[in-house]
Order: structure tokens, then C-alpha cells, then sequence
């Protein structure tokens, strides 16, 4: 186990992207893509391991060990907190963390704002460096429908290309932060694997330069 | 004394103590609670806020030690150095609960000299070593982070912010804040590489020479300098690196900071440092410096063969004689195994070598 580095990858569409940067440094684990139901992937040629965590669990498998290296939102970083480095913006995965909600939502400063989300972390964080009174609904998905039902007043929330939103008579109505992908390491493993983590980070920086 | 039974963390427990009372540490042993309101004054000091409280039989209100080198420094009270180990519990909140953990560190109070830090991060060391299998002891000084957050002149809560991104290695995050904060390029460029330089001492050294930009930076490198080479002269610096990100609060560490890894552990299981601006606080002139180990973690390493409950398993029936069955225990304890006797309807153990007693011999 010791030798190999170990990487998480986000399941999913971002998570394949990733892959290809790892590949296009010389990281490559063919079988990887295949249609299969195998969670974990290794070369030993060039000693590496891939496998593949739910997003919201990379973080998570990376602090504690499981992983050395892995990639993850930084909307998942701002959240969590967890205890790695964060090395490298790996400019993939762009999207922003913004406020979204009826127009003119966020207007009425009379009364506790109530704000459904995902990201309760983010959202209290957001709203206390403008000392604003709110209240946190959080939830797990279909974030949109808190406003339209009156659950909510705004939503703090990822926002791609706003299409969702607009379908749903919302708009986006302040930026909170811009989120993409980035290449953690656990703090034990970046040091005893340092040469190897050190070079393959080397080589995808130059690759992220390029793009 | 070999004790083959012991987990990773017992035994480490004792080679430590044994290692600490070699060099003089002398051992001391403390009350389980202090008054809340000590704690409450040097909040500051403390890595975790939340504190757990009881009111005792006279009403005063109590806590449960939630660190154990404050109640040190209180207490060590003489003149010259104090050289002292512990081997304590300290209550903690580690994410929404309390959790018990067993520290075992030393703190080196007093008039400090070169020697005398040196010495410290030289058990530092041999802690890990001690411990076994792979390790790497990093070292760090506030001084190089903070001399050169200095020369950008932001105010203090901007500062924080860059020491923050430096403990990520977050060199993105860093080059974003400095741009948006007008920080000249050249001291972007130091403070970035100032977050990636990591490496073994000798082979980063002329690299962190480089950074250098003013008194406060050349003092941390001068004392890191001197510290190292007396840690070589003791037999210690092979698996020392050097590492500016590492988090030192501050407020609390005045100095050098140390940080231990172990191979297989996902955390520093070894932290400390120099930290005089709490005996400052307590009303003293001196320096002091230390490190604990949290041996929670250590029960994570493998220790011994997992595979066998016990070595022999002893089976016997209804119509085994007693006097038979005794004399076989002891024959086989006397030989130093370790071993379970059970009758033969019970459940079995998992054992590298079963024995089985029926009527008056062995079947």
C-alpha cells in the first residue's frame, strides 16, 4: 500500500475530466474507463491508484489517509474545512457560488432572510461578513422549488449557467464566491511521499498553465 | 523486558517515559481538573475553546483538563530550568463531541539556551524514533512567516488570512489575496515560495537562506541554524525536515515550531515548540519550550501478529482432572505463551496451537 499513491477522484463527470489531466501527465490506468462497477483502479507500472468517491466524500477519504492526493470543488473545501492542502487550482469544473431568488429578494433588510441551501457553512459564513440576521434551511437537492413554495426567501447555491434558475422565474442576485476544481493532499501523505507528489504536481502545473 | 501482549500505544507509553527519564525529565503527575476561571483568563492559549465544566462540592465552578502545559507552567514556580515529563488525559472537543485523549509530552522551562531547545527537539526526535517505523520530524519557525507577513505592512487580520493560505500550501488562493491586497511582486513571490519549500534540512537550507528580507527573518533562520547543528552533534537530523507552513498559532508560539509524522498515520501524531509568550503572560521572564505526542493515534500502527487471539488453546471436558488441567497451564505459561482455557462445548478462540485435555490425559 505504501509505495502506491493513492489518489480519490470525484465520481462523475468531473471526476473524468481529472482522470484525463492524470493521464496526460503520464498517470494513465487504462481499465479506469471502461464500463464496469469496479470502484478502485491501479497501475503498477508507474504506481499509481485511482478510485472513485461519492464528491462530497474526497475530501474526507484525503484527511483521514485513504487517499494522498485527491480532487474536489472548492465549494466541498469552503464547506468542510477539512484539514489537507489544497496545492493547486485546477481550473476545471468552473462554476460560482452565488445568492439566487426571486427578483429583489434579498431586498427587504426588515426581517430574518431565510436561506435554503446545501451549503449551510458557506451561506452563514457569507452573510456574517455582512452582518446580516439569517436563517439556515438546509437541504439536500432541488434547491430551487425553497423559494417558489415559500420555504425559502433565496438560495444559496451553485450556479453553472443560470438555465435552471431562469426556468424556474429565479436569478442569480449576488456572487458569493467562484468555485473549481482542486488538487488536495493528505498533510502525513504529501511528506512521506513528497518526491513523487512534488513531480506529478510539477507536471500538472505546467499542463494547467497551458489550458 | 519483552512484552509481546502490549498495543503500540501502551508500549510506547513506557519507552517514552523511559527515553524522557534518561535525560533528567522528572515525571509530574497532576490533578484531573483545575478552576474554570484559569483557564477562562488564558483562552488565548488554548487550541480548542469548548471546555468541559462541573460545579464542585462547594460550588466552584470546575473543568476537566483541556491541556496540560498551561497547568505546568503555573506550577513550575522554581528557579533555573525545569525539566519535566507527563503522561496525562486531557478533554477535548473534537468536531460536535468531547473526547478523552492521552497526551504524553515534556516542557523545558526556564532560562532556554541554544543547547537547551536543541535538546528538546532532539527528543523530539527520538520520541518518533522510539515509536517505530518510518519518521519525519519537521521544523519550522514563526519568525520566517511572521518577518516576512511584516515587510507587506497589512493590517493584522489581512496577515492572518495569508498565514492561513501559507498552512494550506494554497499558493493559488495566496497569489489571488496578495494581488487583490497590492502586495509587491517580489514579496509575493517569497511569501509563495515561502508555502512550497519543504524539504530535508540541508538540502532547502540555501533555499530558505533566500527568502530571508529582514531582522526578524535572519534571527528565526540563525536560531533554526544553530538548533540543527547542535541536533546533528547529539546524533539526531536525519529525518528532519524543513517546512515554513507548518500552523503555529501565533500568539501562542514564540519560536521554533516542531511537527511529527509517523509512516501510516494520517496526522501529526508529535506537535510543539517554543512558546515564552505564556510565561510572559503567567509574569515570567524565561522561555519555555515542548512537544507532546497524541498516543490515540498510535493505536492505528499494527502491533504483533492479529491473526491469533491467543498462542495456545487449552480445551478440556467434564472429565478432565483438575490437577491435570493445572499442570498444564503452568507448564505453558511458564514457557511464556499466552493462553485461554476453555471447556470443549465452548466457542473456540483462534490460536496458533490448540490442545485438548479429555479424562485424565491429553487426547
Amino acid at each position: 500500500m505504501t509505495d502506491y499513491v493513492n489518489i480519490a477522484l470525484p465520481k462523475g463527470r468531473l471526476g473524468e475530466k481529472a482522470y484525463a489531466l492524470f493521464e496526460r501527465i503520464g498517470f494513465a490506468c487504462p481499465d479506469i474507463l471502461e464500463e464496469n462497477r469496479r470502484l478502485i483502479f491501479e497501475n503498477e507500472a508507474n504506481r499509481v491508484r485511482y478510485f472513485w468517491a461519492k464528491p462530497a466524500d474526497v475530501a474526507i477519504y484525503v484527511e483521514r489517509g485513504a487517499a494522498d492526493i485527491g480532487v474536489v470543488g472548492k465549494d466541498i473545501l469552503l464547506e468542510q474545512e477539512p484539514d489537507v492542502y489544497e496545492l493547486l487550482d485546477l481550473g476545471i469544473g468552473k462554476c460560482r457560488m452565488a445568492v439566487a431568488g426571486p427578483r429583489g429578494a434579498d431586498r427587504r433588510t426588515d426581517r430574518t432572510l431565510r436561506v435554503a441551501t446545501k451549503f449551510p457553512n458557506i451561506a452563514r459564513n457569507y452573510y456574517a461578513s455582512q452582518s446580516r440576521e439569517i436563517e439556515i434551511i438546509k437541504l439536500n437537492g432541488s434547491i430551487e422549488i425553497a423559494p417558489l413554495v415559500e420555504l425559502s426567501d433565496v438560495i444559496v447555491d451553485i450556479v453553472e449557467t443560470g438555465k435552471t434558475l431562469k426556468e424556474n422565474g429565479l436569478e442569480p442576485l449576488a456572487d458569493v464566491v467562484p468555485i473549481s476544481a482542486r488538487l488536495i493532499a493528505n498533510k502525513a501523505g504529501y511528506r512521506f511521499k513528497h518526491r513523487r507528489i512534488e513531480s506529478m504536481l510539477e507536471q500538472m502545473r505546467a499542463l494547467v498553465a497551458e489550458n | 523486558m519483552e512484552l509481546p501482549m502490549l498495543h503500540k500505544d501502551e508500549e510506547a507509553i513506557l519507552s517514552l517515559r523511559a527515553l524522557y527519564e534518561r535525560y533528567g525529565y522528572r515525571k509530574y503527575k497532576m490533578s484531573k481538573f483545575e478552576e474554570y476561571d484559569f483557564y477562562a483568563r488564558n483562552k488565548s492559549f488554548l487550541q480548542s475553546g469548548s471546555i468541559l465544566t462541573f460545579s464542585d462540592l462547594s460550588g466552584r465552578l470546575m473543568a476537566l483538563k483541556p491541556d496540560v502545559t498551561l497547568s505546568i507552567v503555573k506550577n513550575a514556580v522554581g528557579s533555573g530550568t525545569e525539566k519535566l515529563y507527563y503522561n496525562e488525559n486531557v478533554y477535548r472537543a473534537v468536531g460536535q463531541e468531547f473526547r478523552e485523549i492521552m497526551q504524553v509530552g515534556l516542557e523545558c522551562i526556564g532560562p532556554l539556551d541554544r543547547y537547551a531547545s536543541a535538546e528538546v527537539a532532539w527528543l523530539a526526535e527520538e520520541s518518533l524514533r522510539t515509536i517505530g517505523g518510518a519518521y519525519i520530524l519537521d521544523l519550522s519557525h514563526v519568525g520566517m512567516c511572521a518577518g516576512l507577513l511584516e515587510e507587506t505592512g497589512l493590517p493584522e487580520e489581512e496577515r492572518q488570512d495569508l498565514a492561513d493560505r501559507i498552512s494550506e500550501k494554497n499558493t493559488a488562493g495566496l497569489r489571488e489575496r496578495c494581488d487583490r491586497l497590492q502586495v509587491s511582486a517580489d514579496l509575493t513571490d517569497r511569501l509563495t515560495s515561502l508555502a512550497e519549500l519543504y524539504g530535508p534540512f540541508e538540502e532547502v537550507w540555501p533555499a530558505a537562506r533566500a527568502l530571508s528580507v529582514n531582522d526578524t527573518t535572519d534571527g528565526a533562520l540563525e536560531e533554526l541554524s544553530e538548533l540543527y547543528e547542535i541536533l546533528r552533534l547529539l546524533g539526531g537530523g536525519d529525518h528532519v525536515n524543513l517546512d515554513f507552513s507548518l500552523r503555529g498559532d501565533m500568539s501562542y508560539y514564540s519560536g521554533v515550531i516542531f511537527q511529527g509524522f509517523i509512516e501510516g498515520l494520517p496526522r501529526a501524531v508529535l506537535t510543539g515548540g517554543q512558546y515564552d509568550n505564556l510565561l510572559h503572560r503567567m509574569g515570567r521572564e524565561d522561555g519555555a519550550i515542548g512537544f507532546a505526542v497524541s498516543m490515540g493515534l498510535l493505536e492505528r500502527l499494527g502491533s504483533g501478529d492479529a491473526s491469533y487471539d491467543v498462542d495456545t488453546l487449552v480445551r478440556y471436558d467434564a472429565g478432565t482432572a483438575p490437577s491435570v488441567l493445572a499442570e498444564t497451564v503452568r507448564r505453558l505459561a511458564a514457557e511464556g505463551r499466552s493462553l485461554r482455557v476453555i471447556r470443549t462445548e465452548e466457542e473456540p478462540v483462534t490460536a496458533r496451537e490448540t490442545i485438548t485435555l479429555t479424562g485424565g490425559g491429553r487426547a
